[in-house]
């Protein structure tokens, strides 16, 4: 028993303690933080470091470019998969089949593999250094996964609740948003969030697809700090509190929702 | 009953973005590897299975890339399942504290790699790192490394990163597998005088298998994308020795502008995966109990 009390106290203190560090390194200077990297901040807590990014950099600019790319990434795939789930549902025959086979066929390819000919192809439309691009890639790449929860969701519906609402006269359209949408809330919302994290936080087709700094996300932006402010820490750390804060925020108020719709993304192998 | 035609219609924007934007780069992926693109120019000659022949006998650093790949691959699948499968065990009752310390432990999930690269970057740091300093005040002063500049083990501190990163997610995985054993099974085990271990052995394994799958095979998948962290910590050095796939990808397409070299690079990585993959599913469904 003690054993088990002292297992959970040590991982609890593993996730803590660096956490911890990032907060109070972010409140030094860079010379405390050189003379006593572990220590409280004694020279007082440095707020100007957080005026100090904001100035130095284009954080705003950043921030609002996350949250449009994020808010509309999630509401399409959202929108698009949910329609793509209703119809497989509805149909219910061999070619609703082969449709989830070939969607769910996407969650098995890992994105590095084809980064090199999407570049290309985002290339030849023009949509490099634009967030239109990013969203229209982030939209595809995350439907298969989106596509395979809503649909194992839609399946476990009653069909009669859709029969009926087809005898009442309503067409396809009316019965998906009258009746399917209303009733998949749990498993969109577990969804939504699975793909809020997943998009705020993506790296790798900014970094594909960005150079220029007017459509950085947070994490290609952070990423570069690296070059700049090499091991100020201080600043870095800033940096990662600012970029984290939207997603720590939520995770404090909607917990529950963040494990069960994270579960539900990892649930795809 | 049937179903109006129109049904059709609702997967036409998202078939047509998949297609465009999923479906033909991952298609084009195996056209490119038989080509000597380099990405830039619009003229490119085939080179038949030449691409393939260079990763496969000519290619010093591929092969070390796959060996780094798998050395990760081992430690992240064997120690992060067997984190969070003891740590689920423990937390598994519903309590107040129980589900706090669950919250807890899932909270590196909700992070960027780049975040977690950089809080990594400075633990691990050779002067200013808390791990080196801890171990100092412990006088296990001859402990001390330079633990992402040492090219034996720095793919190893990258591995410890990505548990720290995903194991309270695994752990949550776990915990439902788990509490949908039924408990009367657990009771009848006790009846019949069965020791914990045999409990374990005989009750909870063959019904946790299920969830075992998922987290083995998803933590898998997750080790050979684990670009961003990479990418974020030490770029694939020092020497090559945490060049995983994925960033290699990204250095012979983007840093060497040999994108039909890339492409048939990745060809091998979606087939290397798809082996993994499909040898840990019959694995792990051979040993699955049904009751």
């Amino acid at each position: 028993m003690l054993f088990r009390k002292f297992s959970l106290a040590v991982y609890a203190l593993l996730i803590l303690i660096p956490l911890l560090m990032v907060v109070l390194t972010s409140l030094k200077t860079l010379q405390e933080t050189f003379r006593d990297p572990l220590g409280l901040p004694e020279d007082g807590f440095q707020w100007s470091n957080y005026s100090a990014i904001f100035q130095e950099q284009t954080m705003a600019g950043y921030f609002i470019n996350s949250s449009i790319v994020t808010l509309f990434s999630v509401m399409f795939t959202l929108f698009f998969a949910s329609m793509i789930a209703f119809g497989i549902s509805r149909l219910n025959n061999w070619i609703g089949n082969i449709l989830f086979g070939l969607f769910t066929l996407g969650m098995m390819v890992p994105a590095q593999v084809n980064m090199v000919p999407l570049y290309a192809l985002v290339l030849d439309l023009n949509l490099t250094n634009s967030l239109l691009g990013l969203i229209l890639v982030n939209i595809a790449v995350t439907l298969p996964i989106a596509v395979f929860i809503l649909t194992g969701f839609m399946k476990t519906l009653p069909k009669e609740l859709f029969e009926a609402s087809t005898i009442d006269g309503a067409g396809n359209w009316q019965t998906y948003m009258k009746v399917a949408l209303p009733l998949s809330v749990p498993s969109l919302s577990a969804t939504a969030i699975f793909l809020f994290v997943m998009h705020w936080n993506d790296l790798l087709y900014p970094l594909l697809f960005i150079t220029d700094n007017a459509y950085k996300t947070l994490p290609l932006a952070l990423l570069e700090f690296q070059g700049e402010y090499s091991t100020n820490y201080p600043m870095l750390f800033t940096g990662v509190i600012i970029a984290s804060a939207p997603m720590v925020i939520a995770y404090v108020f909607l917990q529950r929702y963040f494990v069960a719709g994270m579960t539900a993304g990892a649930l795809k192998g | 009953m049937k179903i109006s035609k129109s049904i059709y219609l609702f997967f036409l924007p998202g078939l047509l973005l998949y297609s465009i934007f999923f479906l033909y780069p991952t298609v084009s992926a195996l056209f490119y590897s038989f080509t000597d693109w380099d990405g830039l120019s619009d003229a490119y000659q085939f080179v038949g299975i030449g691409n393939y022949e260079r990763a496969l006998t000519g290619d010093s650093v591929f092969r070390k890339t796959v060996g780094n790949n798998m050395k990760f691959m081992l430690v992240v699948v064997i120690l992060q399942t067997l984190v969070a499968l003891a740590f689920a065990l423990i937390v598994l009752k519903n309590t107040k504290t129980n589900l706090f310390l669950r919250a807890l432990y899932f909270f590196p999930t909700i992070l960027s790699s780049v975040s977690v690269a950089f809080i990594w970057s400075f633990i691990y740091d050779p002067s200013l790192g808390i791990l080196n300093q801890i171990l100092e005040l412990l006088g296990l002063d001859f402990l001390r490394q330079n633990w992402l500049g040492n090219s034996d083990i720095a793919i190893y501190s990258l591995a410890i990163t990505q548990v720290w990163f995903h194991a309270g997610q695994m752990l949550i995985i776990f915990v439902a597998g788990l509490q949908a054993i039924p408990e009367d099974l657990y009771e009848v085990a006790k009846i019949e005088g069965a020791s914990k271990w045999q409990t374990f052995q005989k009750v909870t394994w063959p019904l946790l298998a299920p969830s075992a799958t998922i987290v083995i095979a998803y933590t898998t998948i997750q080790s050979f994308k684990a670009f961003d962290l990479v990418f974020a910590m030490t770029g694939g050095g020092p020497n090559n020795s945490t060049e995983i796939i994925a960033t290699y990808i990204f250095d012979v397409a983007f840093r060497s502008y040999n994108f039909g070299y890339a492409s048939s690079i990745s060809v091998l990585f979606m087939i290397i995966i798809a082996i993994i993959t499909f040898l840990q599913f019959k694995a792990l469904r051979s040993d699955r109990i049904s009751y």
